[in-house]
């Protein structure tokens, strides 16, 4: 009996390891550095005169991806003015998706005019810590004394197929409470996305 | 001779493209008594789309495990999430393809934040995705599965009184 009581225990304690970590609301998030579409090296370090990131792992293949594409473009425009601008990161391994290559993200990148970093997470590594399971995924991140602080995870809006149809759009509700002193309401969604390939 | 075997032709091609009509849920709410049945049947319901590729890779398993359980109470969704033009086409053609005789729909309610916690709160919303159900218990898994992983979960499930 004890020692069923004893694995039991010790289960519990694995499960937050099985469950995979990852931020959550409140936690600190981890510097970087990662290569950019135009050669350079960029870190989360290099925003610190900023109020905030928008911190996305999107890609070039997923579909979901594509069809919040204009969108990302737009929240950049939108928002780096206010102290918030757009980070993309693209978490998949492009030996099992050629179409995320670095020589394709660069051409991606071009082809649609991104005025954002597009970042290679070449060792997968910023992924995973960040918790991150799909793309789209947003972390949203506040420029805080002690560091960049999640604010907010998950989806953009409420309509993955068609923007004129989004009826709550909310990361930018998100990025506007933070501008406004306020916590975001809700601090978490999801959306279906395609699965990082790792 | 050869106009008949014209018109047979002609006639199996004609019923295997009809073989299966794809019911297309433009609602969750219109979806979701597919994942509140409550029988003897276990279900597993199997989120996908034609564009994901670990997901194409994972359809095998499901053709086999629908062939060795014909005569088991066990019965698979295939739950297709295509959006886009002609997703209906694209599902059809891909189920011919690869000979699936599965039941699929294609759920198609883009504000998936409204809904992905009604499938599984444990669900983040990445593809693939399965749930596996019947009367006694209710499990949900990301990830793809080999069949042999698969199989031993569905054992232990219809093994239970």
């Amino acid at each position: 009996m004890k020692k069923t009581v004893l694995t039991f225990l010790f289960g519990l304690m694995l499960l937050p390891l099985a469950m995979g970590q990852g931020y959550d609301i409140g936690d600190k998030a981890m510097n970087f550095k990662l290569k950019n579409v135009d050669g350079s090296h960029v870190s989360l370090s290099d925003y610190e005169n900023e109020k905030g990131v928008i911190v996305i792992f999107t890609c070039n293949h997923c579909p979901y991806a594509q069809a919040w594409e204009n969108r990302i473009i737009k929240l950049d425009k939108q928002f780096d003015p206010e102290g918030y601008p757009v980070v993309a990161i693209q978490p998949n391994d492009p030996k099992l998706q050629p179409e995320d290559s670095f020589e394709n993200m660069k051409k991606r990148a071009k082809a649609k005019g991104y005025t954002f970093p597009y970042l290679m997470d070449e060792t997968q590594e910023v992924y995973r810590t960040y918790g991150a399971t799909k793309t789209p995924h947003v972390y949203l991140l506040e420029n805080e004394p002690n560091g960049f602080i999640v604010r907010y995870i998950g989806a953009i809006d409420d309509n993955y197929k068609d923007a004129d149809q989004v009826e709550e759009k909310f990361l930018a509700s998100a990025v506007k409470a933070l501008l406004n002193g306020n916590k975001p309401s809700p601090e978490k969604t999801k959306a279906i996305g395609c699965s990082i390939k790792d | 001779m050869e106009k008949l075997l014209f018109i047979l032709v002609i006639f199996f091609i004609g019923a295997h493209m009809q073989a299966q009509n794809i019911p297309v849920y433009d609602e969750f709410e219109d979806y979701q008594f597919l994942l509140e049945k409550n029988n003897d049947t276990t279900y597993i319901i199997n989120f996908w789309a034609t564009y994901c590729a670990p997901c194409v890779k994972e359809m095998p398993v499901f053709r086999k495990l629908e062939k060795d359980y014909s005569d088991k109470p066990v019965k698979i969704i295939l739950t297709s999430l295509d959006f886009g033009s002609n997703a209906t086409e694209r599902v059809r053609r891909f189920m011919n393809k690869h000979n699936i005789r599965s039941e699929v729909v294609i759920l198609d309610d883009p504000n998936s934040n409204s809904w992905i916690d009604k499938v599984s709160p444990r669900w983040s919303g990445a593809l693939p995705a399965t749930l596996i159900y019947n009367s006694n218990s209710n499990v949900f898994y990301e990830q793809t599965f080999t069949y042999e992983e698969l199989n031993k979960i569905i054992q232990s499930k219809i093994q239970q009184p």
